[in-house]
């Protein structure tokens, strides 16, 4: 049953002692539809700004390749690590604006939204400046679309510069293309997004396509490219000539064009398997890792019965009583605890903002490696994963109650009395365990440490 | 995860009243391990420079190709086989070398081929697959997946990187000794106290506990008080050798596999400091597991170090070397057939090169784990071509091990 804490806690970003819990499914999805204040308010760089940037990076790191054994070269490379040092703390305050985002937003859900969709669609930069760029990326092409139809969301992140860069979409040339028959060395397919777009982002891993659907549709998708000067581009000369056909239906043809390419993921994006993938992906994030068989059916029927209208599918999901089970079964992630953490503390959003980079490293990023999830560095394109046994390991339970023991008299200036940061931070779901260790702990520092580290803070 | 309260109950029972006294004491398994050989697999990140690990000074194009990156006996290299000079920042390893307990083999590499990209080559190097994206898991935890018996504590992975060659449906475990988790008896007890109902995070705590004792043994009882809890960053400096001080604490007890990296071996620039320092670490790690894990245990252990590629034959305007494609493995341990030189030796004209530029690769890497894991562990061959390596050719036995 709906509780303003439940929601809170499982569906936004934690108890805050400032800001009032949301107080019914209603509200949660009328702030959803409404404006997207926290990233009005905290912003991060839109990822297409960023491009001059880019050309700058690879033009200074050329120059400073061909100077090596000259005079120039010293001058150059310390152009070069500057720009490099003041990249990475340009990317420590995006990190900054995410942690104050969820410290302050009345719309949690939104925040876990962009969360949850960011990592459905895995995309890192694997060199230069591009391994610093998932922040932007995430803002640019998956948070807008969070409560618009899963189509959009699909096609935005799939045809996105970073994710074709980072699924070698990008150098994927159709073996009968124009551009492979000019060149010298040989060049071909990557099938790598096509099969990524099936497996992970579409249909799911069991899903109704074949190997041969997976070679059409990297041999569709040939001709998605982007450059750095421009960002996305379509690119006919390499585009494999005629159609292809994708579980059954046909699509392209000559000349290439980008449309079909729309066309295709348009109807990936509406297939019956992805929406049971959909479904019980959302299902298991945010519910529990063994989910309700009848909360993913109708999470899935929504899906299908509106064509991936996502903020349809959210009302399923919070309307059906099997999402509102009382135990809290999940586990934060260790950005989410940590992100959590700020909020329940009610950490001043100027004490963030005055932050140095380094600061803001090594007392809320940087931890989170030791907790297993280094930012924006999941192990591979199908994201962190959602089982509570991969974060609640030794190691990373033992860096969690450091952090938590730790970090809290870095970030306010006095700490909350504990019997009162119980209630403010874990609200119903305080049981007499975590009173007493609140109240039996020697120093103010260890019990707020312990409070956030007993499962009752640690789960959703 | 579901939580099982009956285990939970269980366990409970064992420790009975006694829990209140020593509430973190927690059953060890001592179940016996499924093999008795010790394998650990050191991953080199950033690409070492074969041609300075092991310099070619016998090959006639080689002094040209490397004038201020100059190797070979007349330079400060150690002659290993007339051929090959060994790089003088691994001389405290020579006397492994002369003992048979330390080999290499030269022009190995991964099937990547052209792109030179750490982040794929690294990955290319832990899933084992021939292609990038083809598996999800590592190929060292689909070694596991084949073997019966094998249980969490069984292999390692050391330290704070991703270790994906370890990852995938077998149960391994996860430790870093800068993890180590430090409180007060009181901050114990309660946190203790107030996990009981919650058996993941009950285990995880006591199995925390027990593992950031290691290393304080032998130090006062009240050791404990005397160290004080630091923030979760991961530690600078010397972590190689309190990782391999951890690595051989495990290997000496149930387990029987542990992986970690060394990073730093990305030398575009100053690389005669850089490769120092770098095979120093390497030396004072190989030589640390040596001494923890002891003479018997070391008769039966093989210690492998890979890297995701070589580097370029020609020295660039930097005092470096760019990314390139063959490399060299290093071997150590008391089970290996060391004192030697494996492999193929390409030749460094430029037609013997791989793209005019780099090391040509004549065997690959995989296969020489492969047979690594055939001897040492006893698995099947079509096991290792098909699940391990899907899709490897092993060849002719290479005969690492002794």
């Amino acid at each position: 049953m709906f509780s303003p804490a439940l929601a809170e806690i499982r569906f936004g970003c934690g108890l805050s002692p400032d800001l009032p819990a949301i107080t019914s499914v209603e509200d949660i999805l009328q702030r959803l539809a409404g404006p997207d204040h926290m990233a009005a308010t905290y912003q991060i760089d839109d990822f297409d700004s960023l491009l001059p940037r880019l050309v700058d990076f690879s033009r200074l790191r050329r120059d400073r390749r061909s100077a090596r054994g000259s005079d120039a070269y010293d001058d150059l490379n310390d152009q070069f690590k500057s720009f490099r040092k003041q990249a990475r703390s340009t990317r420590s305050r995006w990190f900054g604006q995410i942690i104050q985002r969820h410290g302050q937003t009345k719309d949690g859900f939104r925040e876990r939204l962009a969360l949850f969709w960011g990592d459905h669609f895995t995309a890192q930069g694997k060199s230069g400046l591009l391994r610093l760029m998932g922040a932007p990326y995430v803002d640019s092409a998956i948070r807008p679309h969070v409560s618009g139809s899963f189509a959009d969301l699909l096609i935005s992140a799939v045809t996105h510069p970073l994710m074709l860069h980072y699924l070698d979409q990008g150098r994927s040339i159709g073996p009968g293309s124009r551009s492979a028959q000019k060149s010298r060395r040989p060049k071909g397919l990557n099938e790598n997004l096509a099969r990524e777009v099936m497996e992970l982002h579409t249909l799911g891993v069991g899903g109704p396509y074949s190997q041969r659907d997976v070679r059409q549709l990297a041999e569709l998708f040939t001709g998605l490219s982007y450059n750095p000067k421009k960002g996305f581009q379509f690119r006919r000369n390499m585009a494999e000539p005629g159609a292809e056909t994708v579980l059954g239906n046909q699509y392209g043809g000559d000349p290439a064009q980008l449309e079909p390419i729309h066309a295709v993921l348009r109807d990936l994006a509406i297939h019956p398997a992805t929406a049971d993938h959909i479904a019980r992906k959302l299902v298991v994030h945010f519910v529990e890792d063994t989910p309700d068989p009848a909360l993913v059916d109708h999470v899935a029927s929504r899906f299908r019965d509106t064509d991936g209208d996502l903020a349809q599918v959210y009302a399923a999901l919070l309307e059906h009583p099997a999402a509102w089970v009382p135990e809290l079964r999940n586990v934060k992630p260790p950005l989410d605890f940590v992100a959590s953490a700020c909020r329940a503390l009610a950490v001043h959003p100027q004490k963030l903002k005055r932050s140095s980079p380094k600061t803001l490293n090594k007392g809320l990023m940087t931890p989170l490696i030791m907790m297993g999830q280094r930012w924006e560095r999941a192990n591979g394109p199908d994201g962190w994963p959602e089982q509570d046994a991969a974060w609640i390991t030794p190691q990373g339970l033992a860096a969690r109650i450091r952090w938590a023991m730790l970090a809290p008299r870095q970030w306010v200036t006095r700490l909350p009395p504990p019997e009162q940061f119980v209630e403010t931070s874990l609200g119903d779901f305080a049981d007499g365990r975590v009173r007493f260790a609140a109240r039996a702990a020697e120093t103010q520092a260890e019990a707020i440490g312990l409070i956030l580290s007993s499962p009752a803070f640690q789960r959703r | 995860m579901t939580l099982s309260r009956r285990h939970f109950l269980t366990r409970s029972a064992v420790i009975g009243c006694s829990a209140a006294a020593s509430p973190l004491l927690t059953p060890v398994s001592f179940a016996s391990a499924p093999w008795d050989t010790r394998l650990v697999v050191i991953i080199l990140r950033g690409g070492v420079d074969a041609l300075d690990m092991l310099q070619p000074y016998g090959d006639p194009n080689y002094a040209a190709l490397r004038t201020k990156l100059a190797g070979g006996p007349d330079h400060g290299g150690l002659d290993l086989d007339g051929f090959h000079a060994l790089h003088p920042g691994l001389k405290p390893l020579m006397p492994l070398w002369q003992r048979g307990e330390l080999g290499f083999v030269q022009a190995v590499s991964t099937p990547y081929r052209n792109r030179r990209s750490h982040f794929d080559g690294q990955d290319l190097l832990e899933a084992g697959s021939a292609g990038l994206g083809e598996v999800r898991d590592g190929w060292l935890n689909r070694m596991l997946q084949q073997m019966g018996g094998v249980e969490s504590r069984t292999a390692f992975a050391i330290g704070q990187g991703e270790m994906k060659l370890l990852q995938g449906g077998a149960p391994t475990s996860d430790w870093a000794p800068d993890a180590a988790l430090v409180l007060s008896p009181q901050a114990k007890l309660l946190a203790e106290q107030m996990m009981v109902d919650d058996p993941m995070f009950h285990d995880a705590l006591a199995e925390a506990l027990e593992l950031s004792q290691d290393g304080t043994m032998g130090l006062a009882d009240d050791a404990d008080d005397m160290m004080e809890m630091t923030m979760p960053l991961p530690s600078r400096g010397k972590s190689h050798q309190k990782i391999a001080e951890f690595a051989a604490e495990r290997l000496r007890g149930e387990t029987r596999v542990a992986a970690f990296s060394i990073n730093g071996w990305d030398t575009h620039s100053r690389q005669a400091a850089g490769l120092k320092a770098g095979f120093g670490r390497l030396s004072e790690t190989i030589l640390t597991l040596r001494d923890g894990v002891g003479d018997a245990i070391w008769g039966k252990t093989a210690v492998l170090a890979m890297t995701e590629f070589g580097r370029t034959v020609r020295e660039n305007g930097t005092g470096g070397t760019d990314h390139g494609t063959g490399g060299a493995m290093l071997l150590s341990g008391g089970a290996i057939r060391g004192g030697r030189i494996y492999g193929q030796w390409p030749g460094l004209t430029e037609a013997d090169l791989f793209d005019r530029r780099d090391l040509m690769p004549t065997a690959d890497v995989r296969a020489q784990a492969a047979w690594i894991m055939r001897g040492l562990i006893g698995i099947d061959r079509s096991q290792l071509e098909q699940v391990v390596f899907p899709g490897l050719d092993m060849g002719a036995d290479p005969g690492l091990l002794l």
